[in-house]
């Protein structure tokens, strides 16, 4: 369990890896007159997972179709491999898996498979692709006959058919269930150690926590935040001002202690009772919870955890 | 010096191989694709057989028009209208739902050649007009006996090929236009009456005077009188004049897709 949930450090990865793919001073201004991209800059090292968070049009997507050479900038530059990404042999070297609404769906599992190995001069081979996707059984199904999460599976398996160097996924885990979504993390990790880059966008902050090995918070078309997930969540702690970040818990429990008696406890910041749990956060959590025990010999169910990196992202993103 | 030329020459005639094997592929899976699609197959080939067993055959008389039986002048009326909707259902409702659904994205953003994908869809389109056609000559030949020479038969699979071409780019210019929901509607909207107004449910001369002149303008009219002129009809144009028609259209169509196709890649 602990060993799919912790971040990742422990896989070999360095800043100081080559630069793969960068997004130098983009500005993205659609014929609309909406601007989607203001000054960004991002740059993809050798081996590394990036998560690109932001809530929704902040201009994730508008990055990624800038990365894969399916839009261009209104000024900036973008380089993928130290060429165009609209290049055929840039192409060569890259996969994608995209928010597809459906993919024909009078084909097979197979027959897509194949399709999409054939674009590639040395592509993965077949069984190892089915493997990796772990879409084993269900290769002769119609794709309008799978399930969502096996057509989720199936895209995936389409970036991944030419083994590229980078990868871009946008909100890859979309309709799975929990062990379909750990197979698929395992993947995207595996693709790290052996070199790959992972470029990808998500809605689950869980997802970001426990996989990238660097996180970049945009909004507005700009980058609010970047690095690794427990620096952005000290910045997040630190920007709702509670200056004692490091310290700052969360301690749920079910007691009879009221409301008014936890917030004058030392340490208590916010205390609330919600379907039979007081959530309580503080600043001082072991003199927090010395008292707690004292007020209350009854008090059970306890946990204690670090502020979610979900408080970090609203904190970084609201204003 | 002289390996390195033939590896370049290997690495050359190897991506040759590739991207010639990547547009056979595209071809016969759109096509396969399509074939299963119930909703298009049964509908595109189904449609125009009903039309011409109802209006070519069973309303026959043995008459003549010029020097063409009826069964045989209406074959060729059928025949345009069942390439027409193969390559305006094929191409305008594939690409209008690839648009919609992001999958054209995924293919572009693919190592795929685009003139894969337009060239896939154009032969599958062609691959179902050569199959009605084919079908309505067999219908015409052993039900109302009409007589074609191998050669007229060849001329019409040549001028499928070819015909395919306007109405597949009308059917693109649909998909870039119309929201995807809309399209099958529109496509109706104008495969229906462009077949009525180009004479090919009723022969054109029967049409009222304006719904003739009209017809100029239509490139369903435009190929039929070329099909007539296979089987030896004199039509009321000359057959330059007809091809002359049938290209202005298709650089007409060509030029609308490509303003279209420009506004909607400066919005993504």
């Amino acid at each position: 369990m602990s060993a799919v949930l912790d971040p990742i450090q422990a896989i070999p990865f360095t800043t100081g890896s080559p630069v793969v793919a960068s997004l130098s001073h983009i500005t993205k201004r659609y014929a609309s007159g909406v601007l989607a991209l203001d000054d960004l800059s991002l740059t993809l090292h050798r081996g590394e997972i990036v998560a690109l968070l932001g809530p929704n049009g902040a201009g994730k997507s508008t990055a990624v179709k800038l990365l894969m050479g399916l839009s261009a900038p209104t000024s900036g530059a973008v380089s993928i491999f130290d060429a165009d990404p609209r290049h055929a042999t840039t192409r060569l070297r890259t996969g994608v898996m995209l928010q597809v609404g459906k993919a024909p769906e009078m084909l097979r599992v197979r027959e897509h498979l194949n399709i999409f190995r054939g674009y590639y001069p040395a592509p993965v081979p077949y069984a190892d692709l089915v493997r990796a996707a772990g879409l084993e059984g269900i290769e002769s199904r119609m794709f309008g006959q799978l399930s969502g999460g096996q057509k989720q599976r199936t895209l995936f398996a389409l970036a991944l058919a030419g083994d590229p160097d980078l990868i871009f996924l946008d909100e890859p885990t979309v309709g799975l269930d929990i062990e379909a979504r750990r197979g698929m993390w395992a993947e995207i990790r595996s693709l790290a150690a052996r070199g790959k880059t992972v470029l990808l966008t998500t809605h689950y902050l869980e997802e970001a926590d426990a996989l990238a090995h660097r996180i970049v918070v945009i909004n507005k078309g700009r980058v609010v935040c970047e690095g690794t997930p427990a620096e952005v969540k000290s910045l997040g702690a630190a920007t709702t001002g509670a200056n004692t970040s490091r310290t700052l818990k969360i301690i749920r429990c079910v007691t009879e202690v009221s409301t008014p008696t936890l917030l004058s406890i030392p340490g208590v910041t916010t205390a609330e009772l919600t379907a039979g749990v007081t959530v309580i956060s503080s600043t001082e959590p072991e003199r927090t919870l010395r008292e707690l025990l004292a007020l209350d010999p009854s008090l059970h169910s306890l946990e204690v955890q670090s502020p979610a990196l979900e408080d970090a992202f609203l904190a970084l993103t609201s204003n | 010096m002289s390996t390195a030329v033939l590896t370049i020459a290997t690495t050359r005639s190897n991506s040759f191989a590739r991207t010639l094997r990547i547009f056979l592929t595209e071809a016969r899976f759109e096509f396969v694709r399509l074939l299963r699609t119930r909703a298009f197959s049964l509908a595109v080939i189904g449609f125009p057989v009903i039309f011409y067993v109802f209006f070519g055959l069973i309303m026959n008389r043995g008459e003549h028009i010029g020097s063409v039986s009826v069964a045989k002048y209406m074959l060729a009326g059928y025949a345009v209208f069942g390439m027409v909707g193969a390559s305006l259902f094929g191409i305008g409702g594939g690409l209008a739902s690839e648009l919609s659904t992001g999958w054209l994205e995924l293919k572009r953003a693919s190592p795929m050649p685009p003139f894969a994908y337009v060239v896939a869809k154009c032969c599958s389109a062609a691959a179902f007009g050569l199959i009605i056609v084919t079908l309505l000559t067999l219908l015409g030949i052993t039900v109302a006996h009409v007589s074609i020479t191998l050669s007229e038969y060849a001329q019409m699979m040549a001028l499928t090929l070819v015909g395919t071409i306007p109405f597949a780019c009308l059917g693109m210019v649909i998909a870039l236009l119309v929201p995807f929901n809309a399209a099958p509607g529109v496509i109706n909207m104008i495969y229906l009456p462009m077949s009525f107004c180009g004479g090919l449910w009723i022969p054109i001369m029967m049409l009222p005077h304006v719904l003739q002149k009209f017809a100029l303008l239509l490139p369903t009219y435009h190929l039929s009188q070329l099909v007539l002129a296979i089987f030896g009809y004199a039509s009321a144009g000359s057959t330059i004049s007809h091809w002359i028609g049938l290209l202005g259209f298709t650089l007409v169509m060509l030029g609308v897709a490509a303003i279209a196709y420009r506004r909607l890649e400066q919005n993504s």
